[in-house]
């Protein structure tokens, strides 16, 4: 009856670890996103100046820049998002290149201290995306193998999706020869 | 291995502090001991005085080597590439945002001291700004951040002060014990400083090695590999040592933070040997080109 109680109150304690870890790794994983949500929001804040700012010199571009950061709100799954931002990086990456064109906006105070700024944001989201994905991925395999895996169905933890765009999505470059 | 580091340091660190105490108690209590006549009061002293300087010396360490450099804060406004930069890695590093100092000199160097990551502080010279381009900045970035990380910091920070306090009472007890000497004191006062003065003469050359064998030069091996890691870049940081090393010059630098520095900031060029602090960057930049 002794030993009974005992196994029963090991099992118990295992649970409980289990139980926290798992919740951990979950929080962890949220966190990690969180980081990649507030560079890719505060790139959507400063790109109205850029734009402001370039609108004299290169119009189209801008436009464009603009017309991309809008069609952010419409992402839902992880893969679009990451397309999104690729998309918008492109963008700027165009327009912050174009400014070698005109020596008067790159001695301007303030879009050279946007193009810092802008250039910090795309590297904190790749770093920020590195560091999700690393996350997820061990929460993915920790969720998916024995004994977890019964653990995590009960708690209703299912897999993640990572921040990149998925292969079978990428636009198929046409060559012509 | 990050772990291990870490624990290793700590464990450095409370032997340190543990050393630190019993050597200020047991010089407090033989000082007291001959100003009042219970060995009780002079133990409670001893024990009182050598708590209060350890806890202080714990807590303001980083701010007593920031004010002995002269470093000033690099505000967001004045320095903005160096703060985005920094919170760039701080964010592939996993670290909270340390505190980003300045000091203003033409020489090319940089350090991180504090307790903890939560409690940290980078500082870089304005003359590293002016001649390193970005990849290279960030290399120096992410190499005091992966000191950060495994509490490099706390183990040389704790050191250098506790070591520098040793060293001025060690320096007031040698200078009174030669002017001090010709002066025909009271017999039994003078007989007992004499003996503590000669204990801390011994003793001060004793705790400057202690200090360099604490900091070991590997951990400049460890903190340029995991700096690749952080800014997942190396080139930037062998462009920056070799910078460091053609274009750099002297800084007039306290003596006893020369270790916390990214290069020795007090000579030029150097070669390895069993006494010096940091490996030479020619060995440096060697290691780092074999990686991957």
């Amino acid at each position: 009856m002794k030993w009974l109680f005992l196994v029963i109150a090991i099992v118990i304690i295992l649970i409980v670890i289990l139980y926290n870890y798992l919740v951990r790794l979950n929080i962890r994983c949220k966190n990690a996103w969180s980081q990649i949500d507030n560079q890719l929001k505060r790139r959507a804040d400063l790109i109205p100046n850029l734009v402001e700012v370039t609108k004299g010199y290169a119009s189209y571009e801008s436009k464009v820049l603009a017309d991309v950061v809008n069609a952010r709100n419409q992402a839902n799954t992880m893969s679009d998002k990451a397309k999104n931002s690729e998309k918008v990086s492109e963008q700027l990456n165009k327009l912050l290149m174009l400014s070698e064109n005109y020596p008067d906006l790159k001695a301007n105070e303030i879009f050279k201290n946007l193009q810092i700024e802008l250039t910090g944001t795309e590297d904190k989201i790749a770093f920020a995306r590195q560091f999700y994905n690393d996350t997820v991925q061990h929460y993915n395999t920790a969720i998916t193998v024995f004994p977890n895996n019964i653990m995590a169905k009960m708690m209703n933890y299912t897999e993640k999706e990572y921040f990149k765009v998925n292969d079978d999505e990428r636009e198929v470059v046409k060559v012509e020869l | 291995m990050i772990l291990r580091d870490v624990r290793r340091n700590k464990i450095k660190t409370g032997l340190i502090i543990t050393l630190f105490f019993v050597f200020i108690t047991l010089l407090v209590y033989f000082l007291s001991l001959f100003l009042f006549d219970s060995v009780y009061i002079a133990a409670l002293i001893g024990i009182i005085f050598a708590s209060v300087s350890a806890f202080v010396s714990y807590y303001n360490s980083d701010k007593m080597i920031l004010h002995i450099n002269g470093a000033r804060e690099a505000t967001r406004e004045e320095f903005l590439q160096l703060n985005v930069s920094l919170e760039a890695l701080c964010i592939s590093a996993g670290l909270p945002l340390p505190r980003l100092y300045v000091m203003d000199t033409p020489a090319l160097n940089a350090f991180a001291t504090g307790r903890n990551p939560e409690h940290a502080v980078v500082c870089v010279t304005t003359g590293l700004l002016n001649k390193l381009d970005k990849y290279e900045l960030e290399g120096v970035l992410a190499h005091e951040l992966s000191h950060i990380k495994n509490y490099d910091i706390l183990v040389s920070t704790i050191a250098i002060v506790m070591v520098g306090f040793v060293s001025i009472i060690s320096d007031i007890f040698s200078r009174s014990l030669i002017y001090g000497s010709s002066r025909d004191n009271d017999n039994k006062a003078g007989a007992v400083l004499m003996l503590i003065g000669l204990v801390f003469i011994i003793l001060s050359p004793i705790f400057a090695t202690l200090l360099k064998l604490a900091i070991s030069r590997n951990r400049e091996y460890l903190a340029d590999a995991s700096a690749v890691q952080i800014a997942r870049n190396k080139e930037g940081l062998i462009n920056a040592l070799q910078k460091l090393e053609t274009e750099n010059e002297p800084i007039e630098v306290n003596k006893a933070t020369e270790s916390l520095f990214i290069v020795n900031p007090l000579k030029g060029k150097e070669k390895d040997s069993l006494w010096s602090t940091h490996p030479s960057t020619s060995n440096r930049i060697e290691r780092l080109q074999k990686i991957q």
